[in-house]
């Protein structure tokens, strides 16, 4: 099995920010959030709050955990580590103190170890994709990571954009929106859905890919791996130590729930209805 | 820590042995149990809450959540991992059953009589053969395990067991009629008591592990209960039953303790059941209060809803915390009977008062199938009679008590 030996490991980028809110479309108490159709079964929602300053949105006291797209990247590393394709699948997230759990979430699912980079305060508040990627960038020259694999976007703040631009900051191919990812020799053929349907391309390692919904299911930690989670490392780093600087270039000027949904108006006829579209300036 | 903040002898006296953990423990869990916890609710979120009324309806068991929990460990909790098991402690155990029958109680009540009632006494007074054959293959989610002690004619009187073991040869032939035994249409096997010297009364019962299906054994018809309707429960009939005499489970007269030390641990698996059915019900009861409106505001604004709310939250802490001591002592070797009585007794009590007073937050929708708090209410009931009444409890309760009191 020569995979073993040239894909030395896949790291894994946890996004541990925002809320658990999937399930329905739910603009109607989630304003940061845009319509979501991921069909998981989940029927708690935390409601979500727009600071009275307008900033952004109430963190305190709402629990945080692994983004769902980024549990199915970290499933889909091990996998490959099943597969015995890839020798060893480390996670990395970046953020205060309560990262540690999730990274932790994903030692239990099988991960080898564990990168907690540091950021918090005012800097957590303003890291964006940007800053994210410099510092994933950082770490897999540092690591020599062969595989990233992230979930396509974080379900808070529904940038889409990490994956790409680390892969830009490193020059390797991407292969984002994957729902499907097979090693074939030194390639990776992606399966990636894209508007138009689904796209197969075949890019050369390293790279990195993001998860979509259906790349796979991601299992529950068993007891054994959660207790075997706890002996295993999760080191410590800060931003500077890899040269980042995370001061954000962008302000966030303001943030509003969206606005109420008005009760629509019936019509009787298709006159009717094309009367009162002219009238709204729509026709 | 000083007496002054401990009012009980017992606790300084435990607390003394084991410093702050056991304390710390109460008021925080350990990392592990605090990820193993998520996970099992996790679980029961995803998997077991969304079809938990449909399994009610059909009466259906089940097998496909029982296996996926038996690969995550949790069928076999505290059973080494060098025969199968997730080799976890018992509040570990207590936290994964209260977590998932907060999803569906009568996949909480599978995973209980598995652990517990089935591999429980295997594990601690099995041979090293025995615990091979009967325990490692009940690990996994595939095939479950059952225990008979119950009869027509005998519950809480357990030492009048009237179903007889005769020793015929080189094999055990049993006859008699078991009552109530939970998972048995479901189970590959069962621990089963029956007197193998009736002149000896209590201490002339003897345990003995059979295989289901096997000759000789049959089962009454699938009882239709109020509740816990997916797991099964019906009569295990016994007519010439022939068993191996390696099938007895310890010594000879032994099964009387072997079942009284099961059923204390047993009861504190019923006692997590009860605390998640009463943890679901509250959770619907407060979603509610936050909804509806009545008098022009959330309904959660009016006292008479707030009274109801904080205690029922009470209940449910209260005897949350009496649990976790209780396993907390089991773990640590400790005597825990008088503990595991009062947690089982407080937890009943507390599902049946909670789903109670849910229903009647609810109101009208209370009372329909639309909302799951009918079915908690049903599921409830159970929990103050199966594995020791709560009149037993009490019993319990005030033998110890008069034991520490000793003249």
């Amino acid at each position: 099995m020569h995979r073993s030996s040239e894909v030395k490991h896949v790291a894994s980028y946890l996004n541990t920010r925002g809320c658990e809110c999937f399930g329905q479309p739910c603009e109607s108490h989630c304003p940061v959030l845009t319509d979501r159709t991921i069909h998981v079964q989940l029927k708690t929602f935390i409601k979500i709050r727009v600071k009275p300053d307008r900033t952004g949105v109430v963190t305190d006291g709402v629990k945080h955990s692994m983004n769902p797209f980024c549990e199915i990247a970290v499933e889909e590393a091990i996998k490959l580590k099943e597969k015995k394709l890839v020798k060893e699948v480390v996670a990395v997230s970046c953020g205060p103190q309560q990262v540690q759990e999730t990274i932790r979430t994903a030692l239990a699912m099988g991960a080898d170890r564990g990168i907690h980079v540091e950021v918090s305060g005012k800097d957590y508040e303003t890291l964006g994709p940007l800053q994210v990627s410099k510092i994933f960038a950082a770490l897999a020259k540092k690591e020599q990571a062969d595989l990233i694999i992230l979930g396509k976007q974080a379900i808070d703040d529904d940038c889409n954009q990490t994956g790409q631009i680390t892969a830009a900051l490193l020059d390797w191919p991407q292969g984002t929106f994957a729902s499907e990812m097979t090693l074939e020799a030194d390639k990776l053929k992606v399966v990636r859905e894209v508007d138009g349907g689904l796209e197969t391309i075949k890019i050369n390692l390293p790279a990195v890919v993001t998860a979509d919904l259906r790349l796979n299911t991601p299992r529950y930690a068993t007891l054994p791996n959660i207790m075997k989670a706890k002996k295993k490392k999760i080191a410590n780093v800060k931003p500077a130590d890899l040269g980042v600087d995370v001061c954000s270039r962008l302000e966030v000027l303001k943030v509003d729930e969206p606005p109420q949904r008005q009760a629509g108006v019936k019509v009787e006829t298709v006159d009717d209805l094309v009367g009162k579209l002219k009238e709204a300036g729509r026709v | 820590m000083s007496s002054a903040l401990l009012p009980s002898s017992r606790l300084t006296s435990v607390a003394r042995w084991h410093g702050v953990r056991c304390l710390s423990q109460l008021a925080e869990l350990p990392e592990l149990h605090q990820m193993m916890r998520q996970t099992c609710r996790d679980y029961a979120q995803k998997e077991l809450a969304p079809i938990a009324a449909q399994l009610d309806k059909d009466h259906k068991f089940p097998a496909k959540q029982v296996k996926e929990l038996g690969a995550m460990g949790v069928m076999a909790v505290e059973v080494p991992e060098s025969l199968g098991g997730a080799g976890m402690d018992y509040l570990a155990y207590c936290l994964a059953v209260e977590e998932l029958s907060r999803g569906c109680a009568s996949t909480g009540v599978i995973v209980s009589v598995n652990n517990s009632l089935y591999l429980g006494p295997i594990l601690k007074f099995g041979t090293e053969e025995q615990k091979k054959q009967w325990i490692t293959p009940f690990t996994t989610g595939e095939r479950v395990g059952c225990f008979a002690l119950s009869e027509p004619g005998n519950g809480s009187d357990a030492g009048a067991a009237s179903t007889l073991a005769q020793q015929e040869g080189d094999e055990w032939v049993l006859s008699g009629t078991k009552a109530w035994i939970t998972n048995c249409w479901d189970a590959s096997a069962t621990v089963v008591f029956a007197t193998t010297d009736k002149s000896l009364k209590h201490k002339g019962i003897s345990a003995f592990l059979v295989p289901m299906p096997h000759p000789g054994l049959s089962l009454g018809k699938k009882e239709d209960k109020l509740g816990i309707r997916a797991s099964s429960t019906a009569n295990i009939i016994l007519e010439d039953c022939r068993i191996p005499l390696g099938n007895m489970l310890g010594e000879r007269g032994m099964g009387f303790k072997i079942a009284m030390q099961t059923l204390d641990s047993g009861r504190l698996g019923i006692a997590a059941q009860a605390l998640g059915i009463a943890q679901a019900a509250l959770d619907c009861s407060a979603d509610y209060a936050h909804k509806r409106t009545a008098f022009g505001a959330p309904i959660g604004k009016l006292q008479a809803i707030q009274f109801k709310l904080a205690d029922m939250a009470l209940a449910i802490e209260s005897a949350r915390l009496l649990t976790w001591r209780a396993a907390m002592l089991r773990d640590a070797k400790k005597p825990f009977t008088k503990e595991a009585a009062m947690a089982k007794l407080a937890a009943s009590e507390a599902a049946t008062f909670v789903s109670h007073q849910a229903i009647q937050v609810l109101g009208g929708m209370g009372y329909v199938t639309d909302m799951p708090a009918e079915r908690h209410y049903r599921d409830a009931r159970i929990t103050e009679i199966y594995e020791g009444t709560s009149e037993i409890q009490r019993l319990v309760i005030a033998n110890n008590i008069l034991k520490e009191y000793q003249q």
